[in-house]
Formats: structure tokens, sequence, C-alpha cells
């Protein structure tokens, strides 16, 4: 399994409530780190700490805008997430599809039934 | 099946602890519910094509159970239950569901059936209750276990490596 350890990360790292609000915040677009300190309400060593876990499962960029350090999301990174939803959908449609032939075989039945009434 | 709708589940996530499930159904909503309702018929559809059911049990009143338990075609044993807390023939249902490898995280699930010309359009809400739960169901698939999901896991990783 050691080839799924950096993607098996990245699920480790968005797990974590305050590091989802972060990817929430940078979802609306590029934000400094005293943004985001503010908008969470928490120490910036904590939002540093944050961000770094984020940016090394590449969930985020950093970019240097003058003498600002700014965070940046990287939609990619969260591909294995988006499939995971997608795997989801993929079971309630496998399951929706088996009830549509037992729907079918009611729909004879009754009308069978209603020929014979 | 000329009309048989044959379309994809819509799922969505709705708020911090919800996933919404909606589907339309080439059938009057007395039959899908019939469909959901009735232990032989769910037999035949609720394990869609991962594996076979070993037991469908509905006692359809408010407080009594249901348990359903598939065994998948990987040969695991995977099974839920939960109780009615809420019954409207025909429109609507509401019942809680354990995944019972994780029997501390129940959800709460809102069926409702509505009918428009002869087609039901189905929505199935689950409220997870915590945002951790919910998010790790959808990783599962629900019943698709562990190993699955390891597995799926690794091919996600190797498919990337490969992209990059």
């Amino acid at each position: 399994m050691a080839r799924a350890a950096t993607t098996a990360d990245t699920f480790n790292a968005v797990a974590e409530p305050r590091r989802r609000e972060i990817l929430d915040l940078l979802a609306t677009g590029e934000h400094a780190v005293n943004d985001l300190v503010e908008a969470l309400a928490l120490a910036q060593p904590q939002v540093s700490k944050h961000l770094r876990v984020l940016r090394e499962v590449g969930a985020v960029d950093v970019l240097q805008d003058g003498r600002r350090r700014v965070y940046r999301l990287n939609g990619h990174a969260l591909k294995p997430i988006h499939d995971w939803v997608q795997r989801y959908e993929q079971t309630w449609s496998e399951r929706f599809e088996a009830l549509d032939d037992v729907l079918e075989e009611l729909k004879q039945k009754e009308a069978r039934d209603a020929e014979c009434d | 099946m000329p009309n048989a709708t044959s379309g994809a589940a819509v799922v969505a996530l709705q708020g911090e602890t919800e996933i919404l499930i909606t589907r339309e159904f080439n059938a009057t909503r007395h039959l899908v519910y019939k469909a959901y309702t009735t232990p032989e018929l769910v037999r035949r559809w609720w394990a869609g094509r991962r594996g076979q059911m070993t037991i469908a049990e509905i006692d359809l009143r408010v407080g009594g159970m249901w348990r359903f338990v598939m065994t998948s075609s990987e040969g695991f044993e995977v099974a839920f239950h939960g109780t009615y807390r809420e019954i409207v023939p025909d429109e609507r249902l509401v019942h809680t569901e354990v995944y019972e490898a994780m029997p501390d995280a129940e959800a709460v699930n809102t069926l409702t059936f509505a009918e428009t010309d002869g087609r039901t359009t189905l929505t199935v809400l689950v409220d997870c209750g915590t945002r951790e739960v919910r998010d790790g169901m959808m990783a599962s698939g629900m019943e698709v276990g562990m190993q699955e999901a390891y597995d799926l896991i690794e091919q996600i990783a190797i498919e990337l490596a490969e992209e990059a």
C-alpha cells in the first residue's frame, strides 16, 4: 500500500474540521494567512500548522504576492474525495437500476391483474 | 423496456451532516413504496450488483425494526438495521439506519415519494448527525466495506500517479 500513502493523507488532511474550514474559505478565492486567522478566529501558529498539512498533501498552493504569502486551493489534489462521492453515487445508481427491474415486473403484474378483473 | 428510467442517482451534500439522494422512477409511488417496504422485493434490488442479500426483515410500524444483510461479491458480510419513526404509506418514511460495523453512528433517513404523471421522484435524505460520520459514509460507499475502500484508495493513487 506504499503507493497509496499520499492519497490516504489527503483524506486525513481533509478529515480535520478546521482544515475543511480553511478549504471552504479558499474555495471562495485566494487568501493571505492573516485573512484566514481572522476568519477562523484561531491563533496564527495553529492556522499555519493546518496550512502546512494542507500544503504537504498538495491541497493548497502558496504564492508569493509581494511581501504577502497567499494561499490557493488546488482542486486536483482533492480529486480522490470527488471520486469517492462518485463512488457513493454509483452504489445508489446500481441499486436503483435493480429497483427499476423490480418495478417493471410489478407494473406488468398489475396490468395482468387488471385484465383479469 | 423503452420507458425504463435508468438515470443515475443524483447525490448532493447538504449542510454539514446530510446527504441527499434523488432518483426518478417510471412507476407509481405506490409501487416504489411497495418495492421499498416488502422484504421479498427488497431482497431483489437493495444489494444492487454488489452481492446477494441474505436477510431482509421489515417490521413496518412506528417503532418497528428493519434489518438488511448482504454478502458482497468479495465474500464479506455487510449488515444494516434501524427503527421506523414515521410511516405515511406511499408518501413518506422516516427511519434510523445503523451500519453494524460502526454501531455508534446512527443516521436518520427521510424518504419522500412524489408522483407526477405516473412517475415517481424518490428523495432519500440521510442525516448522519455529524460531519465526520457523513464523510465516512460517503467514503465507504455505505456498504462497500473497508477492504474495498482501501483498494479504492490504492487505485486512485495509481491513477493520480499515472496522470502526474
